[in-house]
């Protein structure tokens, strides 16, 4: 039996580098686990989850102008309280409405014409109102708005949606779509199908939602006239193939609805959360009464108004992913104002405009204006910004899509170049 | 019936390549024939006083190489191979091996008793060969001194072999009797007193009993004291290791021996023979060892329950303990630092000073502060190291308060020292002392920072400089660097290293193309402090991160031109390519976390995995582990577009899946399975096939480390998450290895180690169900999960009752009742009502001060009450 070694390390860190790496690689993968598994637990949950709380909510303007009415501090709590889903503590005002604002598919704004618009796309006339997701489930209807608080808590004729309705229906029994609520006419009109009675579309192509959307809308019942276990109509919107006819009907057909403004969608885009340039939206004065953004007050602003965020070193970006860097704030501003990162900031655009050089954004001409209203998620998007600033200055007119149109369909009769071989 | 192999025994040590190669196929051959034959004539062999001793000893050999492996499943095989062997054989074979215990060759003896000790080893716990003990002691004291040696010896091995619960206590009283006994002084025969010595060391963990028994304690004790003044080298140094392993495991039964322990040990430190004395420094830092366990579990407060209470020996033999160390300081070897496999009293004395400090904390500064005022600007080398390394060895326990102002007078000598020292082993203390104070004195933990603007400049300068110097001192000053980078992590936007950030990086980068980098480890020690400057840096540092993508890249690139390497040459490529793709990870991880800094990297992705694919070539039968880690990485940068590496990757993945002997490439590579579900979601079908294959070939193994199998069972999870209800085709397999793991992991018996091992098993199997469920929530084919809840719902009974989950567990668990009722609905929420403990278990889970657990409570409360509603 030899003797023992006692050997001790000497001089020596107790943890290698190599196993540091191994442990902060399982350490990533088990949060990135959680993030998944949470995902997926949200993914309907979530929303109803909220409903306990039900605070009335102001009613918000339209998506084209710069602020919203101010949030209350006591609603905000409500939702952190009752938002019991795994981000429950650390969620607060601003994050509910973030995480709400990323659940729906935003459109970006159309400052250049997309190739193939008559075979790729469709266009429909958006309904003037506030943009939410409905949600049926366990006998009960929500709609939320984009920043997260409720507009309406009701009975409806959608699966799932009211007690009535057969009571053998199981908890993944839900639906969700994606709607605007016309004031007028106290309408849900059906823009996009996210979920239908527990079957996701989200992995769907828009012409298979808007397929089933059509069919399946109407067969619920949901178009019906309002009554005592359906408190509210839903209807679908006309939807067309965007050649020229189908554009003519979206721009100048009358429908029961206010238009805002004309939506295009990809026909092969699936339905995805945040900003996509698969979805575009556009208007002018003849379709859309509020082209150029209004301030609080519902007047135009002399000068354009933009709503930044600011970064940590700095920098003044988008909400684009990745974002769009606008310019620096002033540090002296910084300190004065008292301001943080993550704060969103309202800017005029000054005389000097915005400058491009190879299609990109060189420089902005930023006058600091204040902090946005609270109720505000995030930040302006960069083709919005563009959008505006094209519309006081050059617009992109109708006869321009309408133009693009034709001129592909011309393009198709001409033969193709011919590849030069030698 | 014995066959004749003395000839092939002396022929398989043959000279002969030929002549050994012949020998050793024809043993092989035997043994398969006919393997009692076989067997008996190997301890006929052995036995055989006639016999050459070689062919003895490698007959004794060649039979106990026929008990035991080292491999786990094979060890398993050859214990069944020997219980179901013919009970004649073994009663001859037994019986040879005993005969031969008393003959006067002592190879023989030696050899024999090893092999009995193996062939107790399987037999005593199946409760064979009760005999054994009763017959080796029956005549013990009748012996010759040989014969009693042997005998000794023997009952050492023994103990060695089989657990303390196999022998009941009246044979383990007659074993300690014979050994203590044979220890004493009144054994008059040097080996005999040797071998007793040894064998106590094995037996002490038999001896619980004995030592709660004050008289047999006492006797024990004054023996073992006793045999520490032998004059036998040897017997005074088997005494102290009798010693140090008394102090770990009867610490509490220690204080009425202390200070008499404490006066051998002093004498010994300071007069005996390195061997003896190294020992004796070993008991103390024993004693360490036990005190901060103790002190670190209860923090120092006392409520009389605890298992073991603190006697606080450090703490009472401070004032004499702390000089007999700092003189062992003195008595360094030259060179000490340039010999990896350096081992002396000197490093031995500051280690338990180092050690002594985190025991007692602040008490020590006082005791050590004048030794170095004394040393530290002497002559002679051996003093400034000496008093240089007593600094270094207190500053882990003390509280910085006291601490700091130590260390703002020093550290401006320290700087100076590691510049211009004359003596390098001076300036290799140096820099690790430096090392040390930013480890435990710089950072967020501190109030007062000990580097300010002023000074971390000077600082980065010398460090820099010092990494020029010879290898052990640079790798020493890349160390401190390293703390010193670490301390400024979280520090906010604005990092302190910013300014000189690309200096850092470029100086070592240098560092990793010096000549002798291979050395002392420098190379290694460069990357990494790479890798944590990377780790720490900030934002502002951002793009200089970026550029360094393309510079390691072109390094990694370098290593791949090499040609027709020798097996050496080979293995320090591997070695370098390891680093440059642990230091690739940490560069992705680090972009990949923030939105902008991905987006750019994103450009090096398709070259970057190029060269890891590059990587993996140029093995042939092994993955390599960085590069997997690298790639889990990337797969989590690149999101879905990692579906286009897949064709290519995907043989390297099922490489490390197959490999077994490299247990953490396995696991690693398992990791990495989950990170590309996560990233490629349903496009990672076309390798499910062959995936889950692998994966449950792998849980039937065992082959296979056992610490592989609960993240394979996570694995599952991330699969189904991410292919939802296609995960259909192996749901039938994976719910059955799943059901089978759940039975075994319900109940623990065992040690720390098992608890813990079957926690993370179940935390696995519960991460396995949640991704299953998830993943067939809003499928049609809910229904098919409907089978399996009666035991998902008796697994979570199971474990809530065993009342030893830890947190993790617990959070997964109750997340499963969630998901259980999230996805069956209606169809769940009837069984979950009718389950024994759902409720008690939410309950408990809802009020639980753990915030990760509560949460997941909470969405399982709302899961529960919608399923149940409906």
């Amino acid at each position: 039996m030899a003797p023992h070694d006692i050997r001790r390390p000497f001089k020596r860190a107790a943890i290698s580098d190599q196993q540091k790496r191994r442990e902060l690689s399982l350490l990533r993968q088990a949060q990135n686990r959680r993030d998944a598994q949470q995902q997926a637990r949200c993914l309907a949950s979530s929303i109803l989850s909220l409903q306990s709380a039900a605070p009335e909510s102001q009613p918000e303007q339209s998506d084209t102008e710069i602020e919203t009415v101010p949030e209350s501090e006591q609603e905000s709590e409500a939702f952190s309280k009752d938002l019991d889903v795994r981000q429950a503590s650390k969620l607060r005002g601003p994050e509910v409405r973030k995480w709400f604002a990323r659940q729906l598919m935003l459109p970006e704004w159309m400052i250049d014409v997309p190739d193939r618009l008559a075979q790729d796309w469709y266009v429909f006339a958006r309904p003037a109102g506030k943009r939410c997701f409905v949600v049926s489930s366990n006998g009960t209807t929500v709609s939320r708005q984009r920043n997260g608080s409720i507009l309406h808590h009701f009975p409806s004729a959608l699966p799932a949606g009211a007690k009535i309705r057969d009571g053998s229906g199981s908890a993944q029994s839900y639906c969700i779509l994606d709607c605007i609520f016309h004031e007028l006419d106290q309408t849900y009109y059906v823009i996009d199908m996210v979920c239908w009675n527990g079957y996701s579309l989200y992995d769907c192509t828009a012409e298979f939602r808007f397929y089933w959307l059509n069919s399946k809308l109407e067969e619920s019942g949901a178009c019906n006239a309002p009554s005592h276990y359906h408190k509210f109509r839903f209807s679908a919107v006309p939807v067309y193939n965007c050649d020229s006819s189908g554009l003519y009907s979206a721009y100048t057909g009358v429908g029961p609805y206010a238009k805002d403004g004309l939506l295009f969608y990809n026909k092969h885009a699936l339905y995805q959360t945040g900003n996509t340039p698969l979805a575009l939206v556009w208007k002018d004065e003849n379709c859309s009464q509020y082209v150029i953004d209004t301030d609080g007050k519902g007047e135009i602003p002399s000068q354009q108004q933009v709503v930044l965020e600011l970064q940590d070193d700095r920098k003044l970006v988008t909400s684009d992913d990745p974002p769009v860097l606008f310019g620096c704030l002033d540090g002296d501003i910084i300190e004065k104002s008292g301001l943080h990162t993550g704060n969103l900031l309202r800017f005029a655009i000054g005389d000097g405009g915005l400058s491009f050089a190879d299609g990109k954004l060189e420089k902005a001409d930023l006058i600091y204006l204040g902090k946005s209203n609270r109720a505000r998620a995030f930040a302006d998007s960069y083709s919005k910004v563009l959008f505006q600033f094209m519309v006081r200055h050059s617009p992109l007119k109708i006869d321009d899509l309408l133009a693009s149109i034709n001129s592909a369909n011309d393009q198709e009769k001409t033969p193709s170049d011919i590849e030069m071989v030698g | 019936m014995a066959m004749e192999v003395t000839q092939v025994l002396l022929n398989a040590q043959s000279i002969d390549g030929a002549v050994r190669k012949n020998a050793e196929d024809s043993l092989k051959q035997f043994q398969e024939q006919n393997l009692p034959v076989f067997l008996v004539s190997l301890s006929g062999e052995l036995a055989n006083e006639e016999k050459p001793v070689e062919t003895r000893k490698l007959a004794g050999l060649v039979l106990k190489n026929a008990l035991v492996a080292k491999e786990q499943h094979r060890k398993f095989e050859l214990v069944q191979r020997w219980l179901s062997l013919d009970g004649n054989a073994k009663s001859q074979i037994k019986a040879c091996l005993l005969k031969t215990l008393t003959s006067p060759v002592l190879d023989a003896r030696s050899t024999a008793s090893q092999v009995i000790a193996k062939v107790a080893g399987i037999e005593l716990p199946h409760k064979q060969w009760p005999e054994l003990i009763g017959s080796l002691l029956s005549n013990v004291h009748q012996l010759p001194a040989q014969a009693k040696q042997a005998t000794l010896e023997t009952l050492g091995y023994l103990c060695e072999e089989v657990s303390p619960d196999v022998i009941d206590q009246d044979q383990v009283n007659k074993i300690l009797t014979a050994v203590v006994q044979g220890m004493s002084s009144s054994e008059g025969n040097t080996d005999v007193r040797l071998a007793a010595t040894r064998a106590l060391y094995n037996a002490l963990g038999f001896a619980q009993a004995n030592f709660s028994n004050d008289m047999e304690r006492d006797y024990i004790m004054r023996v073992v004291c006793e045999a520490t003044l032998s004059p036998e080298v040897r017997i005074r140094q088997a005494a102290f290791e009798c010693l140090v392993s008394i102090s770990s495991t009867y610490y509490e039964k220690l204080a009425p021996y202390i200070q008499d322990i404490f006066n051998i040990t002093a004498k010994a430190v300071r007069e005996d023979e390195e061997p003896v004395a190294l020992q004796a420094i070993e008991f103390w830092s024993s004693i360490c060892d036990e005190e901060i366990d103790i002190l670190e579990e209860y923090g120092g407060d006392f409520t009389g329950d605890s298992d073991i209470p603190c006697f606080y020996f450090i703490k009472q033999a401070l004032p004499a303990l702390v000089p007999m160390l700092l003189e062992t300081l003195l008595k360094q070897e030259e060179d000490q630092d340039q010999d990896e496999g350096a081992w002396n009293i000197a490093m031995a004395g500051g280690t338990c000073l180092g050690l002594v400090a985190r025991t007692v904390g602040d008490d020590i500064v006082p005791l050590v502060v004048p030794f170095i005022e004394e040393n530290i600007s002497k002559q002679d080398w051996r003093q400034r190291e000496a008093a240089t390394y007593a600094f270094g060895s207190i500053l882990e326990g003390p509280s910085p308060e006291k601490l700091i102002p130590l260390v703002n007078v020093a550290l401006t000598f320290m700087l100076s020292a590691l510049t211009k020292d004359p003596n390098s082993h001076v300036k290799d203390t140096t820099a690790w002392t430096l090392g040390r104070i930013f480890e435990f004195l710089h950072g967020s933990v501190v109030d007062s920072p000990i580097i300010s603007q002023a000074n971390c400049q000077q600082i980065i300068t010398v460090l820099l400089q010092s990494m020029k110097d010879t290898p052990n001192v640079a790798e020493k000053a890349c160390g401190a660097l390293y703390f010193l980078a670490q301390g400024y992590e979280e520090m906010g936007p604005s990092s302190p290293l910013t300014p000189f950030f690309q200096e850092i990086v470029q100086s070592l980068l240098t560092v990793t193309h010096r000549e002798d980098a291979g050395e002392s480890r420098l190379r290694t020690a460069a990357y990494e402090t790479l890798n944590e400057v990377v780790r720490c840096s900030t934002d502002e540092t951002a793009p200089l991160v970026l550029q360094l993508v393309p510079v390691i890249m072109m390094e990694l690139h370098n290593t791949l031109e090499g040609q027709k390497l020798s097996s050496d040459e080979r293995e320090k490529q591997s070695e370098l390519q390891g680093l440059l793709c642990g230091c690739l990870q940490v560069i992705i991880q680090k972009l990949g976390a923030s939105e902008p800094t991905k987006y750019v990297f994103m450009q090096y992705a398709d070259q970057i995995m190029g060269l890891f694919l590059r990587v993996f070539a140029c093995r042939s039968a092994t993955v390599h582990e960085e590069a997997m880690l690298a790639i889990g990485a990337l797969a989590y940068v690149t999101g879905a577009d990692f579906a286009k590496y897949m064709p290519e990757f995907y043989r390297y993945l099922e490489m490390g899946l197959q490999n077994f002997e490299e247990y953490q490439v396995c696991a690693v590579t398992v990791g990495v399975v989950g990170d590309i579900s996560r990233a490629l979601e349903e496009k990672i079908v076309p390798y499910c096939d062959g995936i889950m294959t692998q994966l449950l070939k792998n849980l039937s193994s065992n082959q296979l480390h056992r610490s592989v199998k609960p993240p394979i069972f996570s694995c599952f999870g991330d699969i189904a998450l991410a292919v939802g209800e296609y995960f259909e085709k192996y749901l039938m397999w994976a719910m059955s290895a799943l059901q089978s793991a759940a039975e075994l992991s319900t109940h623990i018996a065992g040690d720390d180690e098992l608890v813990e091992y079957t926690n993370s098993l179940r935390n696995g199997i519960l991460e396995a169900y949640s991704g299953i469920f998830q993943g067939f929530k809003n499928s049609p084919k809910t229904q098919l999960l409907i089978p399996y809840a009666p035991h998902i719902l008796q697994f979570l009974d199971g474990i809530y009752m065993e009342k030893d989950m830890d947190d993790v567990v617990m959070k997964t668990a109750i997340g499963v009742l969630g998901d259980l009722a999230d996805t069956l609905g209606s169809d769940a929420g009837s069984m979950i009502q009718q389950s024994v403990s759902s409720k008690d278990f939410l309950n408990e889970c809802l009020s639980s001060e753990d915030l990760m657990i509560k949460e997941s409570a909470e969405w399982a409360k709302l899961a529960i009450s919608r399923a149940i509603s409906v």
